[in-house]
Protein backbone atom coordinates (compact mmCIF):
# COMPACT_ATOMS: atom_id res chain seq x y z
CA UNK A 1 0.00 0.00 0.00
CA UNK A 2 3.00 2.27 0.36
CA UNK A 3 3.60 2.08 -3.37
CA UNK A 4 1.93 4.44 -5.76
CA UNK A 5 -1.57 3.60 -6.90
CA UNK A 6 -1.79 1.50 -10.02
CA UNK A 7 -3.01 3.50 -12.94
CA UNK A 8 -3.58 2.49 -16.48
CA UNK A 9 -5.41 3.39 -19.60
CA UNK A 10 -3.09 6.19 -20.64
CA UNK A 11 -3.40 6.96 -24.32
CA UNK A 12 -6.86 5.44 -24.53
CA UNK A 13 -9.61 7.71 -25.75
CA UNK A 14 -12.78 7.74 -23.61
CA UNK A 15 -14.62 5.90 -26.39
CA UNK A 16 -11.98 3.18 -26.56
CA UNK A 17 -12.01 2.84 -22.79
CA UNK A 18 -15.80 2.63 -22.79
CA UNK A 19 -15.84 -0.08 -25.47
CA UNK A 20 -13.14 -2.07 -23.69
CA UNK A 21 -14.92 -1.81 -20.33
CA UNK A 22 -18.27 -2.78 -21.81
CA UNK A 23 -16.66 -5.81 -23.39
CA UNK A 24 -15.21 -6.83 -19.99
CA UNK A 25 -18.74 -6.72 -18.55
CA UNK A 26 -20.15 -8.54 -21.57
CA UNK A 27 -17.55 -11.32 -21.20
CA UNK A 28 -18.59 -11.67 -17.58
CA UNK A 29 -22.22 -12.01 -18.68
CA UNK A 30 -21.30 -14.69 -21.21
CA UNK A 31 -19.36 -16.62 -18.58
CA UNK A 32 -22.40 -16.45 -16.32
CA UNK A 33 -24.54 -17.97 -19.06
CA UNK A 34 -22.04 -20.75 -19.72
CA UNK A 35 -21.77 -21.64 -16.06
CA UNK A 36 -25.48 -21.49 -15.36
CA UNK A 37 -27.04 -23.44 -18.22
CA UNK A 38 -30.29 -23.82 -16.29
CA UNK A 39 -30.82 -20.05 -16.57
CA UNK A 40 -30.51 -20.40 -20.33
CA UNK A 41 -33.47 -22.75 -20.68
CA UNK A 42 -35.73 -19.98 -21.97
CA UNK A 43 -33.30 -19.48 -24.83
CA UNK A 44 -32.59 -23.14 -25.56
CA UNK A 45 -35.00 -25.82 -24.37
CA UNK A 46 -38.12 -23.66 -24.32
CA UNK A 47 -38.11 -22.67 -28.01
CA UNK A 48 -37.31 -26.24 -29.04
CA UNK A 49 -40.22 -27.43 -26.89
CA UNK A 50 -42.54 -24.87 -28.44
CA UNK A 51 -41.60 -25.96 -31.95
CA UNK A 52 -42.20 -29.64 -31.16
CA UNK A 53 -45.38 -28.97 -29.16
CA UNK A 54 -47.10 -26.79 -31.72
CA UNK A 55 -45.88 -28.73 -34.72
CA UNK A 56 -47.11 -32.08 -33.45
CA UNK A 57 -49.85 -31.38 -30.90
CA UNK A 58 -51.71 -28.43 -32.44
CA UNK A 59 -50.37 -28.73 -35.95
CA UNK A 60 -53.11 -31.02 -37.22
CA UNK A 61 -55.94 -28.90 -35.83
CA UNK A 62 -55.02 -25.55 -37.35
CA UNK A 63 -55.66 -24.70 -40.98
CA UNK A 64 -53.43 -22.21 -42.73
CA UNK A 65 -55.48 -19.88 -44.94
CA UNK A 66 -54.44 -20.25 -48.54
CA UNK A 67 -53.16 -23.73 -47.75
CA UNK A 68 -49.65 -24.86 -47.01
CA UNK A 69 -47.82 -26.65 -44.21
CA UNK A 70 -48.62 -25.55 -40.64
CA UNK A 71 -45.08 -26.44 -39.61
CA UNK A 72 -43.80 -23.91 -42.11
CA UNK A 73 -46.37 -21.34 -40.97
CA UNK A 74 -45.43 -21.99 -37.34
CA UNK A 75 -41.71 -21.24 -37.56
CA UNK A 76 -42.04 -17.52 -38.26
CA UNK A 77 -44.32 -17.26 -35.24
CA UNK A 78 -42.04 -19.15 -32.88
CA UNK A 79 -39.03 -17.15 -33.99
CA UNK A 80 -40.97 -13.96 -33.25
CA UNK A 81 -42.26 -15.16 -29.88
CA UNK A 82 -38.85 -16.30 -28.68
CA UNK A 83 -37.27 -13.04 -29.75
CA UNK A 84 -39.86 -11.04 -27.81
CA UNK A 85 -39.26 -13.32 -24.80
CA UNK A 86 -35.60 -12.34 -25.13
CA UNK A 87 -36.28 -9.30 -22.96
CA UNK A 88 -36.45 -11.69 -19.97
CA UNK A 89 -32.80 -12.64 -20.07
CA UNK A 90 -31.31 -9.19 -19.62
CA UNK A 91 -33.98 -8.21 -17.08
CA UNK A 92 -33.20 -11.27 -14.97
CA UNK A 93 -29.44 -10.77 -15.22
CA UNK A 94 -29.77 -7.12 -14.12
CA UNK A 95 -32.18 -7.96 -11.30
CA UNK A 96 -29.77 -10.61 -9.99
CA UNK A 97 -26.85 -8.19 -10.07
CA UNK A 98 -28.94 -5.70 -8.19
CA UNK A 99 -30.11 -8.05 -5.44
CA UNK A 100 -26.64 -9.46 -4.77
CA UNK A 101 -24.92 -6.07 -4.63
CA UNK A 102 -22.68 -6.60 -7.67
CA UNK A 103 -23.88 -3.30 -9.08
CA UNK A 104 -22.32 -1.35 -6.22
CA UNK A 105 -18.96 -2.89 -6.90
CA UNK A 106 -19.07 -1.93 -10.57
CA UNK A 107 -20.31 1.55 -9.86
CA UNK A 108 -17.50 2.18 -7.40
CA UNK A 109 -15.03 1.56 -10.23
CA UNK A 110 -13.71 4.34 -12.48
CA UNK A 111 -15.86 3.39 -15.45
CA UNK A 112 -18.51 5.42 -17.26
CA UNK A 113 -22.00 5.04 -15.83
CA UNK A 114 -23.46 3.52 -18.99
CA UNK A 115 -20.77 0.82 -19.19
CA UNK A 116 -22.55 -1.68 -17.02
CA UNK A 117 -25.80 -1.56 -18.97
CA UNK A 118 -24.04 -1.61 -22.31
CA UNK A 119 -22.03 -4.68 -21.33
CA UNK A 120 -25.21 -6.44 -20.28
CA UNK A 121 -26.90 -5.45 -23.54
CA UNK A 122 -24.02 -6.80 -25.62
CA UNK A 123 -24.03 -10.10 -23.73
CA UNK A 124 -27.79 -10.35 -24.18
CA UNK A 125 -27.55 -9.70 -27.89
CA UNK A 126 -25.03 -12.53 -28.23
CA UNK A 127 -27.27 -14.68 -26.05
CA UNK A 128 -30.22 -14.00 -28.31
CA UNK A 129 -28.39 -15.68 -31.19
CA UNK A 130 -28.64 -18.99 -29.33
CA UNK A 131 -32.38 -19.60 -29.65
CA UNK A 132 -32.31 -18.50 -33.28
CA UNK A 133 -29.73 -21.19 -34.00
CA UNK A 134 -31.53 -23.83 -31.90
CA UNK A 135 -34.89 -23.14 -33.50
CA UNK A 136 -33.50 -23.13 -37.00
CA UNK A 137 -32.06 -26.60 -36.37
CA UNK A 138 -35.24 -27.93 -34.70
CA UNK A 139 -37.34 -26.45 -37.49
CA UNK A 140 -35.35 -28.28 -40.11
CA UNK A 141 -35.71 -31.52 -38.17
CA UNK A 142 -39.53 -31.25 -38.01
CA UNK A 143 -39.82 -30.40 -41.69
CA UNK A 144 -39.56 -26.61 -41.98
CA UNK A 145 -38.00 -25.48 -45.25
CA UNK A 146 -36.97 -22.06 -46.58
CA UNK A 147 -38.16 -21.30 -50.10
CA UNK A 148 -36.29 -18.10 -50.79
CA UNK A 149 -33.01 -16.80 -52.15
CA UNK A 150 -29.98 -15.86 -50.08
CA UNK A 151 -30.81 -12.16 -49.90
CA UNK A 152 -34.26 -12.86 -48.42
CA UNK A 153 -32.82 -15.32 -45.91
CA UNK A 154 -30.28 -12.69 -44.88
CA UNK A 155 -33.05 -10.11 -44.51
CA UNK A 156 -35.05 -12.53 -42.34
CA UNK A 157 -32.19 -13.26 -39.95
CA UNK A 158 -31.18 -9.60 -39.97
CA UNK A 159 -34.68 -8.66 -38.87
CA UNK A 160 -34.51 -11.15 -36.02
CA UNK A 161 -31.25 -9.71 -34.75
CA UNK A 162 -32.50 -6.14 -35.08
CA UNK A 163 -35.64 -6.91 -33.11
CA UNK A 164 -33.63 -8.86 -30.51
CA UNK A 165 -31.57 -5.72 -29.95
CA UNK A 166 -34.72 -3.64 -29.56
CA UNK A 167 -36.37 -5.88 -26.94
CA UNK A 168 -33.22 -5.83 -24.80
CA UNK A 169 -34.13 -2.24 -23.91
CA UNK A 170 -37.59 -3.35 -22.85
CA UNK A 171 -35.80 -5.80 -20.55
CA UNK A 172 -33.61 -3.07 -19.10
CA UNK A 173 -36.71 -0.99 -18.49
CA UNK A 174 -38.44 -3.87 -16.71
CA UNK A 175 -35.40 -4.34 -14.48
CA UNK A 176 -35.51 -0.63 -13.57
CA UNK A 177 -39.18 -0.70 -12.71
CA UNK A 178 -39.03 -3.67 -10.35
CA UNK A 179 -36.11 -4.76 -8.25
CA UNK A 180 -36.15 -8.52 -7.72
CA UNK A 181 -35.82 -11.42 -10.15
CA UNK A 182 -39.20 -12.75 -8.95
CA UNK A 183 -40.91 -9.45 -9.71
CA UNK A 184 -39.31 -9.41 -13.16
CA UNK A 185 -40.80 -12.82 -13.81
CA UNK A 186 -44.22 -11.69 -12.67
CA UNK A 187 -44.12 -8.56 -14.79
CA UNK A 188 -42.94 -10.45 -17.84
CA UNK A 189 -45.68 -13.02 -17.45
CA UNK A 190 -48.39 -10.39 -17.26
CA UNK A 191 -47.01 -8.09 -19.93
CA UNK A 192 -45.19 -10.28 -22.40
CA UNK A 193 -47.34 -13.40 -22.62
CA UNK A 194 -50.44 -11.68 -24.05
CA UNK A 195 -48.29 -9.76 -26.51
CA UNK A 196 -46.82 -12.94 -27.93
CA UNK A 197 -50.10 -14.88 -27.97
CA UNK A 198 -52.57 -12.27 -29.24
CA UNK A 199 -50.72 -12.24 -32.52
CA UNK A 200 -50.27 -14.28 -35.63
CA UNK A 201 -47.73 -16.39 -33.73
CA UNK A 202 -49.59 -19.70 -33.79
CA UNK A 203 -52.81 -18.93 -35.65
CA UNK A 204 -53.64 -16.65 -38.58
CA UNK A 205 -55.03 -13.34 -37.28
CA UNK A 206 -58.12 -13.76 -39.50
CA UNK A 207 -59.42 -16.38 -37.05
CA UNK A 208 -59.49 -13.95 -34.09
CA UNK A 209 -62.63 -12.11 -32.94
CA UNK A 210 -63.12 -8.29 -33.20
CA UNK A 211 -60.86 -6.34 -30.88
CA UNK A 212 -58.34 -9.12 -30.52
CA UNK A 213 -58.03 -9.26 -34.30
CA UNK A 214 -57.23 -5.55 -34.51
CA UNK A 215 -54.75 -5.85 -31.63
CA UNK A 216 -53.09 -8.82 -33.32
CA UNK A 217 -52.89 -7.06 -36.67
CA UNK A 218 -51.06 -4.08 -35.17
CA UNK A 219 -48.97 -6.17 -32.78
CA UNK A 220 -45.28 -6.11 -33.78
CA UNK A 221 -45.01 -9.80 -32.85
CA UNK A 222 -47.40 -10.47 -35.75
CA UNK A 223 -45.54 -8.26 -38.15
CA UNK A 224 -42.21 -9.85 -37.23
CA UNK A 225 -43.72 -13.32 -37.69
CA UNK A 226 -45.31 -12.32 -40.99
CA UNK A 227 -42.15 -10.65 -42.23
CA UNK A 228 -40.17 -13.83 -41.52
CA UNK A 229 -42.82 -15.96 -43.29
CA UNK A 230 -42.62 -13.60 -46.20
CA UNK A 231 -38.82 -13.62 -46.39
CA UNK A 232 -38.56 -17.41 -45.98
CA UNK A 233 -41.31 -18.06 -48.55
CA UNK A 234 -43.47 -19.81 -45.95
CA UNK A 235 -47.29 -19.89 -45.87
CA UNK A 236 -48.92 -16.84 -44.24
CA UNK A 237 -46.34 -14.53 -45.76
CA UNK A 238 -48.63 -13.25 -48.49
CA UNK A 239 -51.75 -11.35 -47.38
CA UNK A 240 -54.81 -10.11 -49.27
CA UNK A 241 -54.71 -6.53 -50.58
CA UNK A 242 -57.46 -5.34 -48.23
CA UNK A 243 -55.54 -6.46 -45.10
CA UNK A 244 -54.43 -3.96 -42.43
CA UNK A 245 -51.39 -1.82 -43.28
CA UNK A 246 -48.97 -3.63 -40.92
CA UNK A 247 -49.86 -6.94 -42.54
CA UNK A 248 -49.21 -5.48 -45.98
CA UNK A 249 -45.82 -4.06 -45.01
CA UNK A 250 -44.51 -6.39 -42.32
CA UNK A 251 -40.82 -5.60 -42.76
CA UNK A 252 -41.25 -1.82 -42.72
CA UNK A 253 -43.67 -2.06 -39.80
CA UNK A 254 -41.34 -4.34 -37.82
CA UNK A 255 -38.34 -2.10 -38.40
CA UNK A 256 -40.42 0.91 -37.44
CA UNK A 257 -41.27 -0.77 -34.16
CA UNK A 258 -37.68 -1.78 -33.53
CA UNK A 259 -36.51 1.78 -34.16
CA UNK A 260 -39.27 3.21 -31.99
CA UNK A 261 -38.53 0.83 -29.12
CA UNK A 262 -34.84 1.71 -29.19
CA UNK A 263 -35.51 5.44 -29.58
CA UNK A 264 -37.95 5.54 -26.67
CA UNK A 265 -36.88 2.72 -24.37
CA UNK A 266 -33.10 3.02 -24.54
CA UNK A 267 -32.80 6.58 -23.18
CA UNK A 268 -35.78 6.09 -20.90
CA UNK A 269 -34.54 2.81 -19.47
CA UNK A 270 -31.05 4.20 -18.94
CA UNK A 271 -32.52 7.18 -17.09
CA UNK A 272 -34.88 4.99 -15.05
CA UNK A 273 -32.08 2.60 -14.30
CA UNK A 274 -29.71 5.33 -13.13
CA UNK A 275 -32.42 6.71 -10.91
CA UNK A 276 -33.34 3.32 -9.50
CA UNK A 277 -29.78 2.56 -8.39
CA UNK A 278 -28.77 5.98 -7.13
CA UNK A 279 -30.85 5.86 -4.01
CA UNK B 1 -5.31 14.35 15.00
CA UNK B 2 -6.35 17.98 14.85
CA UNK B 3 -2.94 18.83 13.43
CA UNK B 4 -3.74 20.81 10.32
CA UNK B 5 -0.48 19.85 8.60
CA UNK B 6 -1.64 16.26 8.15
CA UNK B 7 -3.55 16.06 4.87
CA UNK B 8 -7.03 14.62 5.11
CA UNK B 9 -7.96 11.54 3.10
CA UNK B 10 -11.64 12.06 3.79
CA UNK B 11 -13.24 15.36 4.62
CA UNK B 12 -17.00 15.70 4.90
CA UNK B 13 -19.08 18.70 5.94
CA UNK B 14 -22.74 18.61 6.82
CA UNK B 15 -23.71 15.53 4.78
CA UNK B 16 -27.44 15.02 4.58
CA UNK B 17 -29.22 12.20 2.81
CA UNK B 18 -32.96 11.71 3.10
CA UNK B 19 -35.11 8.78 2.12
CA UNK B 20 -38.63 10.12 2.11
CA UNK B 21 -39.10 11.83 5.46
CA UNK B 22 -36.39 9.86 7.19
CA UNK B 23 -32.91 11.36 7.26
CA UNK B 24 -30.38 8.54 6.92
CA UNK B 25 -27.65 11.16 7.31
CA UNK B 26 -28.50 14.25 9.26
CA UNK B 27 -25.54 16.61 9.01
CA UNK B 28 -22.44 14.42 9.32
CA UNK B 29 -18.92 15.87 9.50
CA UNK B 30 -15.89 13.64 9.10
CA UNK B 31 -12.14 14.23 9.13
CA UNK B 32 -9.98 11.22 8.41
CA UNK B 33 -6.25 11.97 8.18
CA UNK B 34 -4.18 10.12 5.58
CA UNK B 35 -2.87 6.80 6.81
CA UNK B 36 -5.30 6.51 9.70
CA UNK B 37 -8.13 4.14 10.46
CA UNK B 38 -11.53 5.51 11.25
CA UNK B 39 -14.41 3.35 12.44
CA UNK B 40 -18.00 4.40 12.02
CA UNK B 41 -19.65 2.67 14.92
CA UNK B 42 -23.37 2.40 15.35
CA UNK B 43 -26.39 0.12 15.46
CA UNK B 44 -28.28 -1.11 12.41
CA UNK B 45 -29.93 1.75 10.56
CA UNK B 46 -27.69 4.41 12.10
CA UNK B 47 -26.63 5.68 8.68
CA UNK B 48 -23.23 4.00 8.41
CA UNK B 49 -23.85 2.39 5.04
CA UNK B 50 -25.43 5.55 3.66
CA UNK B 51 -22.31 7.49 4.66
CA UNK B 52 -20.14 4.99 2.80
CA UNK B 53 -22.41 5.11 -0.26
CA UNK B 54 -22.21 8.90 -0.37
CA UNK B 55 -18.44 9.00 0.08
CA UNK B 56 -17.90 6.36 -2.61
CA UNK B 57 -20.12 8.30 -5.06
CA UNK B 58 -22.72 5.52 -5.24
CA UNK B 59 -25.35 8.00 -4.20
CA UNK B 60 -25.55 11.78 -4.10
CA UNK B 61 -26.07 13.65 -0.84
CA UNK B 62 -29.06 15.99 -0.52
CA UNK B 63 -26.84 18.54 1.19
CA UNK B 64 -23.26 18.95 2.30
CA UNK B 65 -19.88 18.49 0.67
CA UNK B 66 -17.14 15.92 0.83
CA UNK B 67 -13.80 15.16 -0.71
CA UNK B 68 -12.01 11.83 -0.83
CA UNK B 69 -8.29 11.60 -1.60
CA UNK B 70 -8.44 15.29 -2.49
CA UNK B 71 -11.22 14.91 -5.08
CA UNK B 72 -14.67 16.37 -4.67
CA UNK B 73 -17.36 13.68 -4.71
CA UNK B 74 -19.81 15.90 -6.60
CA UNK B 75 -17.60 17.49 -9.25
CA UNK B 76 -14.99 14.75 -9.70
CA UNK B 77 -16.62 11.38 -9.00
CA UNK B 78 -14.53 9.42 -11.51
CA UNK B 79 -11.27 10.59 -9.88
CA UNK B 80 -12.73 9.61 -6.52
CA UNK B 81 -13.55 6.16 -7.85
CA UNK B 82 -10.03 5.85 -9.24
CA UNK B 83 -8.62 6.47 -5.77
CA UNK B 84 -10.81 4.21 -3.66
CA UNK B 85 -11.59 0.59 -3.01
CA UNK B 86 -14.99 -0.44 -1.68
CA UNK B 87 -16.01 -3.65 0.00
CA UNK B 88 -19.76 -3.48 0.40
CA UNK B 89 -21.65 -5.06 3.26
CA UNK B 90 -22.37 -8.32 1.50
CA UNK B 91 -19.20 -9.70 0.00
CA UNK B 92 -19.98 -8.84 -3.61
CA UNK B 93 -17.56 -11.21 -5.25
CA UNK B 94 -18.97 -12.81 -8.36
CA UNK B 95 -19.92 -16.37 -7.47
CA UNK B 96 -19.92 -17.54 -11.07
CA UNK B 97 -16.38 -16.37 -11.70
CA UNK B 98 -13.24 -17.94 -10.25
CA UNK B 99 -11.18 -16.03 -7.71
CA UNK B 100 -8.63 -15.20 -10.37
CA UNK B 101 -11.28 -14.08 -12.87
CA UNK B 102 -12.90 -11.87 -10.24
CA UNK B 103 -9.68 -9.99 -9.56
CA UNK B 104 -8.63 -9.84 -13.20
CA UNK B 105 -11.96 -8.33 -14.16
CA UNK B 106 -11.60 -5.57 -11.55
CA UNK B 107 -8.06 -4.90 -12.76
CA UNK B 108 -9.23 -4.62 -16.36
CA UNK B 109 -11.94 -2.19 -15.33
CA UNK B 110 -9.22 -0.15 -13.64
CA UNK B 111 -7.59 -0.14 -17.09
CA UNK B 112 -4.49 -2.02 -16.05
CA UNK B 113 -4.59 -4.03 -19.27
CA UNK B 114 -5.24 -7.78 -19.42
CA UNK B 115 -1.67 -8.85 -18.75
CA UNK B 116 -1.03 -6.56 -15.81
CA UNK B 117 -4.49 -7.30 -14.39
CA UNK B 118 -3.79 -11.04 -14.44
CA UNK B 119 -0.41 -10.61 -12.77
CA UNK B 120 -1.89 -8.36 -10.10
CA UNK B 121 -4.65 -10.93 -9.49
CA UNK B 122 -2.08 -13.67 -8.81
CA UNK B 123 -0.15 -11.35 -6.52
CA UNK B 124 -3.26 -10.62 -4.45
CA UNK B 125 -4.39 -14.25 -4.34
CA UNK B 126 -1.01 -15.10 -2.85
CA UNK B 127 -1.20 -12.23 -0.38
CA UNK B 128 -4.61 -13.42 0.85
CA UNK B 129 -3.64 -17.12 0.85
CA UNK B 130 -6.15 -17.93 -1.87
CA UNK B 131 -3.71 -19.28 -4.44
CA UNK B 132 -4.99 -22.83 -3.94
CA UNK B 133 -8.51 -21.67 -4.74
CA UNK B 134 -7.39 -19.58 -7.71
CA UNK B 135 -9.43 -21.43 -10.31
CA UNK B 136 -12.39 -22.41 -8.16
CA UNK B 137 -15.69 -20.60 -8.65
CA UNK B 138 -16.15 -18.07 -5.85
CA UNK B 139 -19.53 -19.55 -4.95
CA UNK B 140 -17.63 -22.59 -3.67
CA UNK B 141 -15.59 -20.42 -1.30
CA UNK B 142 -16.24 -20.37 2.45
CA UNK B 143 -17.54 -17.17 4.06
CA UNK B 144 -14.07 -16.19 5.23
CA UNK B 145 -12.54 -16.87 1.82
CA UNK B 146 -15.21 -14.76 0.12
CA UNK B 147 -14.43 -11.86 2.44
CA UNK B 148 -10.73 -12.18 1.74
CA UNK B 149 -11.38 -12.25 -2.00
CA UNK B 150 -13.69 -9.26 -1.62
CA UNK B 151 -10.98 -7.40 0.27
CA UNK B 152 -8.41 -8.40 -2.36
CA UNK B 153 -10.75 -7.00 -5.02
CA UNK B 154 -10.80 -3.62 -3.31
CA UNK B 155 -6.99 -3.55 -3.35
CA UNK B 156 -6.44 -4.32 -7.03
CA UNK B 157 -5.53 -0.76 -8.02
CA UNK B 158 -3.71 -0.04 -4.73
CA UNK B 159 -6.26 2.58 -3.70
CA UNK B 160 -5.38 5.50 -1.44
CA UNK B 161 -8.57 5.15 0.57
CA UNK B 162 -10.37 1.94 1.47
CA UNK B 163 -14.00 1.71 2.48
CA UNK B 164 -15.07 -1.46 4.23
CA UNK B 165 -18.72 -1.72 5.14
CA UNK B 166 -19.09 -4.14 8.05
CA UNK B 167 -16.16 -6.26 6.90
CA UNK B 168 -16.65 -9.06 9.43
CA UNK B 169 -20.43 -9.21 9.82
CA UNK B 170 -21.61 -12.78 9.51
CA UNK B 171 -18.20 -14.36 10.00
CA UNK B 172 -17.48 -16.90 12.70
CA UNK B 173 -15.06 -15.74 15.43
CA UNK B 174 -12.10 -17.50 13.92
CA UNK B 175 -12.60 -16.10 10.43
CA UNK B 176 -13.16 -12.69 12.00
CA UNK B 177 -9.88 -12.88 13.84
CA UNK B 178 -8.08 -13.90 10.65
CA UNK B 179 -9.59 -10.95 8.82
CA UNK B 180 -8.62 -8.57 11.62
CA UNK B 181 -5.03 -9.73 11.24
CA UNK B 182 -5.21 -9.01 7.52
CA UNK B 183 -6.70 -5.57 8.14
CA UNK B 184 -4.08 -4.68 10.74
CA UNK B 185 -1.44 -5.61 8.23
CA UNK B 186 -2.99 -3.32 5.63
CA UNK B 187 -3.07 -0.49 8.08
CA UNK B 188 0.59 -0.98 8.90
CA UNK B 189 1.23 -0.54 5.19
CA UNK B 190 -0.09 3.02 5.40
CA UNK B 191 -3.54 2.79 3.83
CA UNK B 192 -6.32 5.09 4.91
CA UNK B 193 -9.22 3.00 6.05
CA UNK B 194 -12.81 3.86 6.80
CA UNK B 195 -14.71 0.91 8.18
CA UNK B 196 -18.17 0.60 9.56
CA UNK B 197 -18.98 -1.82 12.31
CA UNK B 198 -21.51 -2.76 14.93
CA UNK B 199 -18.80 -4.42 16.98
CA UNK B 200 -17.11 -2.33 19.61
CA UNK B 201 -14.36 -4.87 19.85
CA UNK B 202 -13.62 -4.42 16.18
CA UNK B 203 -13.53 -0.62 16.39
CA UNK B 204 -11.40 -0.84 19.52
CA UNK B 205 -8.91 -3.17 17.92
CA UNK B 206 -8.52 -1.58 14.49
CA UNK B 207 -9.36 2.11 14.65
CA UNK B 208 -7.38 5.20 15.61
CA UNK B 209 -10.56 7.22 15.72
CA UNK B 210 -14.04 6.03 16.45
CA UNK B 211 -17.04 8.00 15.27
CA UNK B 212 -20.24 6.89 16.94
CA UNK B 213 -23.30 7.46 14.79
CA UNK B 214 -26.94 7.01 15.63
CA UNK B 215 -30.02 8.14 13.71
CA UNK B 216 -27.86 9.78 11.06
CA UNK B 217 -25.97 11.99 13.52
CA UNK B 218 -22.50 11.83 14.98
CA UNK B 219 -23.07 11.51 18.71
CA UNK B 220 -19.49 11.09 19.83
CA UNK B 221 -16.00 10.83 18.44
CA UNK B 222 -12.54 10.17 19.70
CA UNK B 223 -10.23 7.28 20.47
CA UNK B 224 -11.50 4.40 22.54
CA UNK B 225 -10.09 5.84 25.78
CA UNK B 226 -11.84 9.17 25.45
CA UNK B 227 -15.09 7.43 24.52
CA UNK B 228 -14.86 5.35 27.66
CA UNK B 229 -14.39 8.54 29.62
CA UNK B 230 -17.54 9.93 28.04
CA UNK B 231 -19.38 6.89 29.37
CA UNK B 232 -19.18 8.55 32.77
CA UNK B 233 -16.22 7.23 34.70
CA UNK B 234 -16.18 4.42 37.25
CA UNK B 235 -19.05 2.15 38.16
CA UNK B 236 -19.92 0.33 41.35
CA UNK B 237 -20.53 -3.29 40.59
CA UNK B 238 -22.12 -5.79 42.97
CA UNK B 239 -23.01 -9.41 42.32
CA UNK B 240 -25.40 -10.90 44.92
CA UNK B 241 -24.98 -14.45 46.14
CA UNK B 242 -28.75 -14.83 46.37
CA UNK B 243 -30.97 -13.58 43.59
CA UNK B 244 -33.73 -12.52 45.99
CA UNK B 245 -31.43 -9.87 47.51
CA UNK B 246 -30.97 -8.02 44.27
CA UNK B 247 -33.69 -5.39 44.88
CA UNK B 248 -32.41 -4.65 48.38
CA UNK B 249 -28.86 -4.35 47.09
CA UNK B 250 -29.97 -1.93 44.38
CA UNK B 251 -31.51 0.21 47.09
CA UNK B 252 -28.32 0.29 49.11
CA UNK B 253 -26.13 0.91 46.06
CA UNK B 254 -28.32 3.88 45.15
CA UNK B 255 -27.28 5.63 48.39
CA UNK B 256 -23.62 5.68 47.29
CA UNK B 257 -24.07 6.08 43.54
CA UNK B 258 -24.20 9.23 41.45
CA UNK B 259 -26.84 7.77 39.14
CA UNK B 260 -29.62 5.22 39.02
CA UNK B 261 -28.47 1.61 39.44
CA UNK B 262 -29.23 -0.93 36.75
CA UNK B 263 -29.97 -4.60 37.45
CA UNK B 264 -28.90 -7.50 35.31
CA UNK B 265 -29.81 -10.88 36.83
CA UNK B 266 -27.81 -10.97 40.11
CA UNK B 267 -25.63 -7.98 39.24
CA UNK B 268 -26.22 -4.37 40.19
CA UNK B 269 -24.26 -1.58 38.47
CA UNK B 270 -24.32 2.16 39.06
CA UNK B 271 -22.08 5.11 38.27
CA UNK B 272 -20.03 6.29 41.25
CA UNK B 273 -17.85 9.26 42.00
CA UNK B 274 -16.56 8.45 45.48
CA UNK B 275 -13.83 6.10 44.31
CA UNK B 276 -12.46 3.56 46.74
CA UNK B 277 -14.12 5.30 49.66
CA UNK B 278 -17.51 4.55 48.19
CA UNK B 279 -16.63 0.88 48.03
CA UNK B 280 -15.67 0.76 51.69
CA UNK B 281 -18.91 2.47 52.75
CA UNK B 282 -20.95 0.21 50.45
CA UNK B 283 -19.29 -2.90 51.91
CA UNK B 284 -20.14 -1.72 55.45
CA UNK B 285 -23.75 -1.01 54.50
CA UNK B 286 -24.22 -4.42 52.90
CA UNK B 287 -22.67 -6.05 55.95
CA UNK B 288 -25.12 -4.18 58.22
CA UNK B 289 -28.00 -5.68 56.28
CA UNK B 290 -26.45 -9.18 56.42
CA UNK B 291 -26.41 -9.47 52.65
CA UNK B 292 -23.87 -11.90 51.23
CA UNK B 293 -22.26 -10.78 47.99
CA UNK B 294 -20.20 -12.77 45.56
CA UNK B 295 -18.35 -9.88 44.03
CA UNK B 296 -18.01 -6.22 44.89
CA UNK B 297 -15.86 -3.70 43.10
CA UNK B 298 -15.21 -0.60 41.12
CA UNK B 299 -15.38 -1.21 37.39
CA UNK B 300 -13.78 0.79 34.60
CA UNK B 301 -16.29 1.45 31.84
CA UNK B 302 -15.96 -0.61 28.67
CA UNK B 303 -16.69 0.62 25.20
CA UNK B 304 -19.98 -1.22 25.56
CA UNK B 305 -20.88 1.04 28.46
CA UNK B 306 -19.89 4.04 26.38
CA UNK B 307 -22.10 2.85 23.57
CA UNK B 308 -24.96 2.28 25.97
CA UNK B 309 -24.60 5.72 27.47
CA UNK B 310 -24.26 7.44 24.12
CA UNK B 311 -26.98 5.74 22.13
CA UNK B 312 -29.34 4.89 24.97
CA UNK B 313 -29.53 1.34 23.69
CA UNK B 314 -27.38 -1.72 24.20
CA UNK B 315 -24.90 -2.54 21.46
CA UNK B 316 -25.98 -5.23 19.01
CA UNK B 317 -25.21 -8.72 20.18
CA UNK B 318 -22.42 -10.30 18.23
CA UNK B 319 -23.52 -12.57 15.39
CA UNK B 320 -27.11 -11.48 16.02
CA UNK B 321 -26.89 -9.42 12.83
Amino acid sequence: MTTRPLRGGWGQTPTQAFAADAWVIARRGLKHMRRQPEALSDATIQPIMFVLLFAFVFGGAINVPGGGSYKEFLMGGIFAQTIVFGCFGVAMALAHDRTNGAIDRFHSLPIARATFLTGHAVASLIRSLLPIVFMTATGFVVGWRIHANFLHILTGYGLMIAFSFAVIWIGVMMASLVSTPEAVQGLAFIAIFPITFIASTFVPTSTLPGVLKTFAEWNPTSSLANALRHEFGNPGGIVPHDAAWPLQHPIAYTLLWAAAIVAVCAPLSVALYQRSIRT
Amino acid sequence: MKDSTIPLAIEARGLVKRYGHKAALDGVDLDVPRGSVCALLGPNGAGKTTAVRVLTTLTEPDAGTASVAGHDIASDPVEVRRSIGLAAQEATVDGLLTGHENLTMIGELHHLGRKRARARADELLAQFTLTDARDKLAREYSGGMRRRLDLAATLVARPEVLFLDEPTTGLDPRARNDLWDVLEHLVDGGATLLLTTQYLEEADRLADDIVVVDHGKVIARGDSRSLKRQAGGDHLHVVCADRSDVEAVAGIVARFASGAPSIDDRAVTAPAEGGVGAIARLADALDDEDIVVEDLGLRQPTLDDAFLTLTGAPAEEEVAA
